[in-house]
């Protein structure tokens, strides 16, 4: 008889019940989070493998694997996937919206069927998007600049830009229950100085996404109106002007750039004060820098066209206001690094991937301030070093933070351990194979070569080889998570609700957590990162 | 209803008489919108059209939204939203503005 007890599955959000219909009509936040996880996959290798036949191309100086107009439209559709189907849905779409409700101790997202409207309209968004690609794509780049856009580009740009105006929707919808779940359902006790970093962070990302997205949506119905009915917003011909569109494009998208990277720095403070033991150093300052950063990040956007014919008094200003964004950015590269110092560090997995993080976003950053100067600016601009400098911020900062924070959370959402090995070897692929892709485009850049063509000098060879060498073992540093992933979910060790000994409140439930969450609300009488007064257990996986 | 106490504008009910009074506001406001496109007044044609624009659109977030009945941090929902419209149009006209002067002072 006991034995029989011991095989009941305890009810968990995935076997409460069964069926397509379960998940697709699913309330349940992290069923949504689950949704999400499976279509940014798939977004991401679709992206991934645009970006497999740039570098191709790329390996050598003749335009010979793909035409240009082939390789514009790889480019775009590279940029279009990736920025807005998957890093700016990742951490928090599916990161935020499994494990913040958890994290406030509550039972679900403030608007569950909200929530999954969210998760709808992506897909509504991706479909319509990925239609128009399929179909002829688009050649616009992911930024869409008139007048190219409106008036001369010959393809399916409102189609792409409808797909993006949808999914839009998902992301202010996403952004609306962070806010209120965060306001109105934290459990008793947790105040917003107790309430974890990961929260704070999706909650700047939040007012991002509710703030800016309406602007970029607007912006590119705009340029779907003037492209099929000829009003006058950006034609000069027809009173407009084109570098509006860049002024309300960049307006969303720099502060996007936030979108993207903000929630990642909420896992990695997460995983930070987990492997080092300690309470994150200078809470009060991680926690505003983020807010900080979200609103400073509003106040930059012109830096992108400092070459496109703006006036040089408003250049100034901006290059000026783009410096700010580095304080509270180094704010929270120092604390990171002072809450490490000292502490207890062990080397798993998320901890290897927030050490990278770390590094490659600081090298992203620091290249953003060159890219911030005017002078440095003319001579960059629209060359590999502004590649590098993104890829270092995007990749090296948002996917990193997002792969640091699926191996932490991994655990509590299969109630499964990967292979820890083999996940440790995937880190130091990415690792690697990142550095190895875009290190040598800074070089490149720094030595005039212009981003966007299919073809370039003989004399850049060797170094364009040395990225695409790279970019092969990148793709393997990604494979390798989703072979594991999805074999641990068969195979793998029971996680228990606390592999790694971590605080928190989404690790004091079970794992899997029930569809409730919590059995019982919790009380929460303690400090976020209490590791001093957490029982020194060793963490009881991955040795 | 204890709870909608708690949150202000759901259980607040408004005289019928005010909301009548705003209405007979924005009439009066549209009327007005009318009768000043039929004058040129030079490029404060636009101007005259997105003041009045603005007071209605205010009269009816105030009363009709029920925001001034609302908690603060409604109010400073709100607020929020149009300080974020202000940093556009301010920072845009950074460029705008300035667009035409000389790029070497004294040259």
């Amino acid at each position: 008889m006991a034995t029989a007890v011991q095989t009941v599955e305890r009810e968990n959000y995935l076997n409460s019940n069964y069926g397509i219909k379960s998940w697709l009509l699913t309330t349940d936040h992290k069923r949504i989070a689950v949704l999400y996880l499976i279509s940014i996959t798939a977004m991401f290798w679709l992206g991934g493998f645009f970006a497999m036949m740039i570098r191709l191309e790329l390996l050598t100086p003749a335009g010979d694997l793909v035409s240009s107009d082939t390789y514009n439209k790889l480019f775009t559709m590279h940029g279009i996937i990736m920025v807005f189907f998957f890093l700016i849905p990742a951490v928090p779409a599916v990161i935020g919206n499994f494990v913040v409700p958890l994290m406030v101790g509550a039972k679900d997202m403030a608007f569950p069927r909200v929530n999954l409207l969210s998760w709808y309209l992506y897909m509504a968004g991706a479909i319509t998007a990925l239609t128009a690609m399929v179909t002829g794509g688009v050649d616009t780049g992911w930024t869409f600049y008139t007048p190219f856009s409106t008036t001369y580009s010959n393809t399916h740009v409102i189609g792409a830009a409808i797909g993006i105006f949808i999914a839009g929707f998902s992301s202010i919808l996403t952004g609306l229950n962070f806010i209120v779940t965060i306001h109105r359902m934290r459990a008793p006790g947790l105040t917003w100085r107790r309430l974890p970093l990961f929260c704070w962070s999706n909650y700047a990302a939040a007012i991002i996404m509710v703030l800016g997205t309406p602007v970029i949506a607007i912006t590119l119905l705009l340029v779907a109106l003037e492209r099929a009915f000829h009003i006058g917003i950006f034609d000069p011909r027809l009173g407009g002007d084109p570098i509006l569109f860049q002024h309300l494009f960049w307006f969303y998208s720099h502060p996007a750039v936030y979108l993207m990277i903000l929630p990642g720095m909420g896992v990695i403070s997460e995983i930070v004060a987990c492997f080092s033991r300690k309470r994150v150093f200078g809470y009060e300052f991680v926690a505003l820098a983020s807010i900080a950063i979200a609103v400073f990040g509003f106040l930059v956007w012109a830096h992108h066209m400092f070459v496109a014919g703006i006036s040089v008094y408003a250049a100034l200003v901006f290059s000026l206001l783009s410096y700010l964004v580095a304080i509270p950015s180094a704010v929270k590269v120092f604390n990171w690094t002072a809450t490490m110092y000292k502490g207890s560090i062990s080397y798993n997995t998320p901890m290897l991937y927030a050490f990278g993080f770390i590094g490659l976003f600081t090298v992203g950053g620091l290249t953003g301030i060159f890219l911030a100067s005017l002078g440095i600016d003319v001579h960059v601009h629209d060359t590999y070093f502004v590649i590098a400098h993104f890829h270092y911020v995007m990749v090296g900062g948002g996917v990193m933070a997002y792969m640091a924070g699926l191996h932490f959370w991994w655990p509590k959402m299969t109630g499964k351990m990967y292979p820890e090995a083999w996940a440790k070897l995937s880190a130091l692929l990415v690792f690697v194979g990142f550095n190895t892709t875009f290190f040598p485009q800074f070089i490149l850049g720094y030595m005039g070569s212009p981003r966007r063509y299919h073809a370039y000098p003989p004399e850049f060879q060797v170094l364009n080889v040395l990225s695409t060498a790279g970019a092969s073992i990148l793709a393997v540093g990604y494979v390798l998570p989703m072979i594991y992933f999805v074999w641990s979910l068969r195979y793998g060790k029971d996680a228990g609700p606390n592999p790694w000994n971590a605080t928190g409140l989404e690790w004091m439930t079970s794992s899997p957590p029930p569809t409730h969450n919590f059995d019982e609300t919790p009380v929460v009488t303690w400090e976020a990162y209490d590791y001093e007064h957490q029982p020194q257990e060793e963490i009881t996986v991955g040795h | 209803m204890a709870e909608h106490k708690e949150t202000g504008s759901v259980g607040h009910i408004a005289p019928a008489k005010l909301y009548v009074a705003i209405w007979a506001i924005l009439t009066a406001l549209t009327l007005t919108t009318v009768l000043v496109s039929l004058v040129d007044i030079g490029p404060m044609n636009v101007v005259v059209a997105l003041v009045i624009a603005t007071i209605k659109g205010t009269l009816v977030v105030l009363f009709f939204m029920h925001l001034r009945y609302s908690p603060k941090l409604t109010m400073a929902t709100v607020v929020a939203a149009m300080f974020w419209l202000f940093l556009l149009l301010s920072l845009t006209m950074t460029d705008y503005l300035t667009r035409a002067w000389p790029t070497y002072p004294g040259h």
